[in-house]
């Protein structure tokens, strides 16, 4: 049984910013590309190292990603970062067109996803990206759960030819993994049989310690972590829902077009059974501590046990 | 090339443009749908790139150092399109499948269709960031490819437009050539009337462009233009080429109302009775 709480939190960005050092290493041809955002999305780490391979490019998000596309297509791996609400919402169409499209081989790595933002507010704090990237035709889609997950996505992603879409949080997470990331394979993370929790990015260590306290008193929860969102593992989800009755998802996202309108699309159509989505209703976000907002937007732990009851009792399994 | 052309090479130019311009009108006919006007009015600029100043191998479209185009006005594809066929580096057969399903002709220019499309594009303002980021990959290499971009004036209300062409000033990408096909006229009618793009001259000079305005149907100057922009270090070259919507057919040139439509069997024939095929020369000496 893991601990309800995990390890020391570690900064995703910065994995993520050491990995792209490290990748720089290996690859001499590999360009990253930053709009205003170097320090706060970890890219400078490259840059610094890097000087010639680094173009920060200021404001310009939708151009970024056309310029990016401009050095994919001349044989190059491009990284590119900012935010997610300017990655998938500035830049929407020139990720679909010049990006997809193209099918240009450009690594779009998107930190501050989700509610917990926190001080900067509705404007910044992007809960549509997941729908909006996923929807995607040739994209990729990871939402790491913690720092080894986010070293081995981005080195399994630079390794990957085609159009990518990592996103990364603002705060520090607990590992919870064991940093084997593969496309299209969801981890289980904790075994059991009376109720799946599946979950994405901050919510992963959420899920892990709901599961921990219903597994106290007695209950069998399989926790699973999604984070390969596209191409997402079917085979687990359907087995999940074969083996356990019923699935919770668990998202930083809205609830109308993220991870768990995706669990509930395949079990609906291939083996039906309960789902319930917590996530983000369909509002945006406000200022706020990160994990005070999570809480006020129904994604707290308490959320997540009183849901997880509810298919429980569904499945029989209390009363 | 810099070597300035002769008469007889200009000649030569001005008849394969003019098969050109009658390929174009009969793919838009027998497609019954696509752009007209935009195509005709870019004919020369990408004749004069086609047959004369690119230098690009068909057989080889994937080397290194090959000359870039870039059709940011990917809707002119028609353009590209007929002056590949009368080149040869597509049959002149497929042009009759333009815009049908299953064709490699797409609407807009598409790199996964065709080997000759470094881009795909549509969506405007989005090319000339392509260009920019290749031009930027050919200083990184150290090669000397030029990166042609063709953009719309229409396009150039576009703000990513402008954030492109204020990072090919900025990184100073000498070997970046931007085109515009400066026709005046969009979808709904006068770019000026509609939201004025003037002083464009003034404004890529303002983005630290070395700006040539030329007579986009004009060979010679088109000619000259590209040796200069090919031949100047340090800065990028942006080619304002004052050109005439549906040019070469009366009763298209300078109508916003042929931007985005196809003749009919009719008005094809009349205007291919406006622009009959020129004769061949004899080999000068």
């Amino acid at each position: 049984m893991s601990a309800p709480i995990p390890p020391r939190p570690e900064s995703l960005r910065d994995a993520y910013g050491q990995t792209l050092v490290e990748l720089g290493a290996k690859d001499p041809e590999m360009v990253v590309l930053d709009a205003d955002l170097s320090g706060s999305t970890r890219t400078a780490l490259f840059g610094k190292r890097y000087p010639e391979r680094f173009f920060n490019v200021g404001v310009m998000e939708p151009t970024m990603m056309t310029m990016a596309a401009g050095l994919a297509l001349s044989g190059r791996t491009v990284f590119a970062s900012t935010f997610a609400v300017f990655a998938a919402g500035q830049a929407y169409n020139q990720v679909r067109q010049a990006i997809c499209y193209n099918r240009a081989n450009v690594k779009i790595v998107a930190t501050h996803g989700g509610l917990t933002v926190g001080g900067d507010g509705g404007t910044h704090q992007m809960v549509e990206d997941i729908g909006l990237m996923r929807g995607l035709p040739r994209m990729t889609v990871v939402v790491p759960a913690d720092a080894p997950t986010t070293r081995s996505a981005t080195r399994l992603l630079h390794a990957t030819r085609g159009p990518a879409y990592l996103r990364l949080p603002r705060e520090n997470l607990p590992t919870v993994t064991d940093g084997d990331f593969r496309l299209g394979r969801a981890a289980e993370l904790a075994p059991g049989t009376d109720l799946t929790i599946a979950a994405v990015g901050v919510m992963v260590a959420r899920a892990l310690e709901v599961a921990h306290r219903l597994r106290t008193i007695g209950l069998s929860v399989r926790v699973l972590d999604l984070a390969s969102v596209k191409p997402y593992d079917q085979a687990a989800i359907l087995r999940a829902a074969r083996e356990t009755g019923a699935i919770l998802v668990l998202e930083e996202h809205s609830v109308l077009t993220g991870v768990g309108a995706l669990v509930a699309s395949v079990t609906a159509e291939q083996y039906p059974v309960p789902v319930r989505r917590v996530g983000v209703a369909d509002l945006f976000g406000e200022s706020g501590d990160p994990w005070a907002l999570l809480d006020r937007y129904g994604l707290s732990v308490d959320r997540i046990r009183d849901e997880a009851w509810e298919l429980l009792k569904l499945r029989g399994k209390v009363l | 090339m810099t070597e300035s052309a002769s008469p007889t090479e200009i000649r030569a130019l001005e008849r394969l443009a003019r098969e050109v311009r009658r390929a174009i009108l009969e793919m838009l006919t027998t497609s019954g749908s696509g752009h007209s006007g935009g195509s005709l009015s870019v004919t020369d600029l990408v004749t004069a790139l086609i047959f004369r100043d690119l230098r690009y191998d068909p057989e080889q479209p994937a080397a290194p150092d090959r000359d870039r185009l870039v059709l940011s006005k990917g809707h002119a594809a028609p353009a590209l399109y007929a002056a590949w066929a009368v080149r040869g580096w597509i049959p002149k057969a497929e042009l009759a499948t333009l815009r049908r399903l299953g064709s490699r002709l797409q609407g807009h220019v598409d790199r996964e269709k065709l080997p000759y499309v470094e881009a795909s594009t549509g969506c405007l303002g989005q090319g000339i960031g392509m260009a920019v980021g290749m031009a930027l990959d050919g200083r990184l290499r150290g090669s000397p490819h030029q990166v042609y971009a063709i953009l719309g004036d229409g396009e150039c209300q576009a703000g990513p437009t402008w954030e492109a062409l204020m990072a090919g000033g900025h990184y100073r990408l000498d070997r970046l050539t931007v085109i515009i096909d400066r026709n005046g006229l969009e979808t709904d009618g006068a770019t000026e009337s509609i939201l004025g793009i003037e002083p464009l001259a003034e404004k890529l000079a303002a983005f630290r462009y070395q700006v040539l305005e030329i007579d986009g149907h004009n060979f010679r100057e088109i000619l000259e233009a590209f040796a200069r922009a090919r031949a100047t270090r340090d800065r990028p070259t942006a080619i304002v080429a004052r050109t005439v919507k549906g040019k070469g057919v009366s009763f298209m040139e300078n109508q916003h109302g042929w931007h985005g439509k196809a003749p009919s069997r009719e008005e094809a024939d009349r205007a291919l009775a406006e622009l009959p095929p020129l004769p061949a020369e004899e080999a000068g000496p």
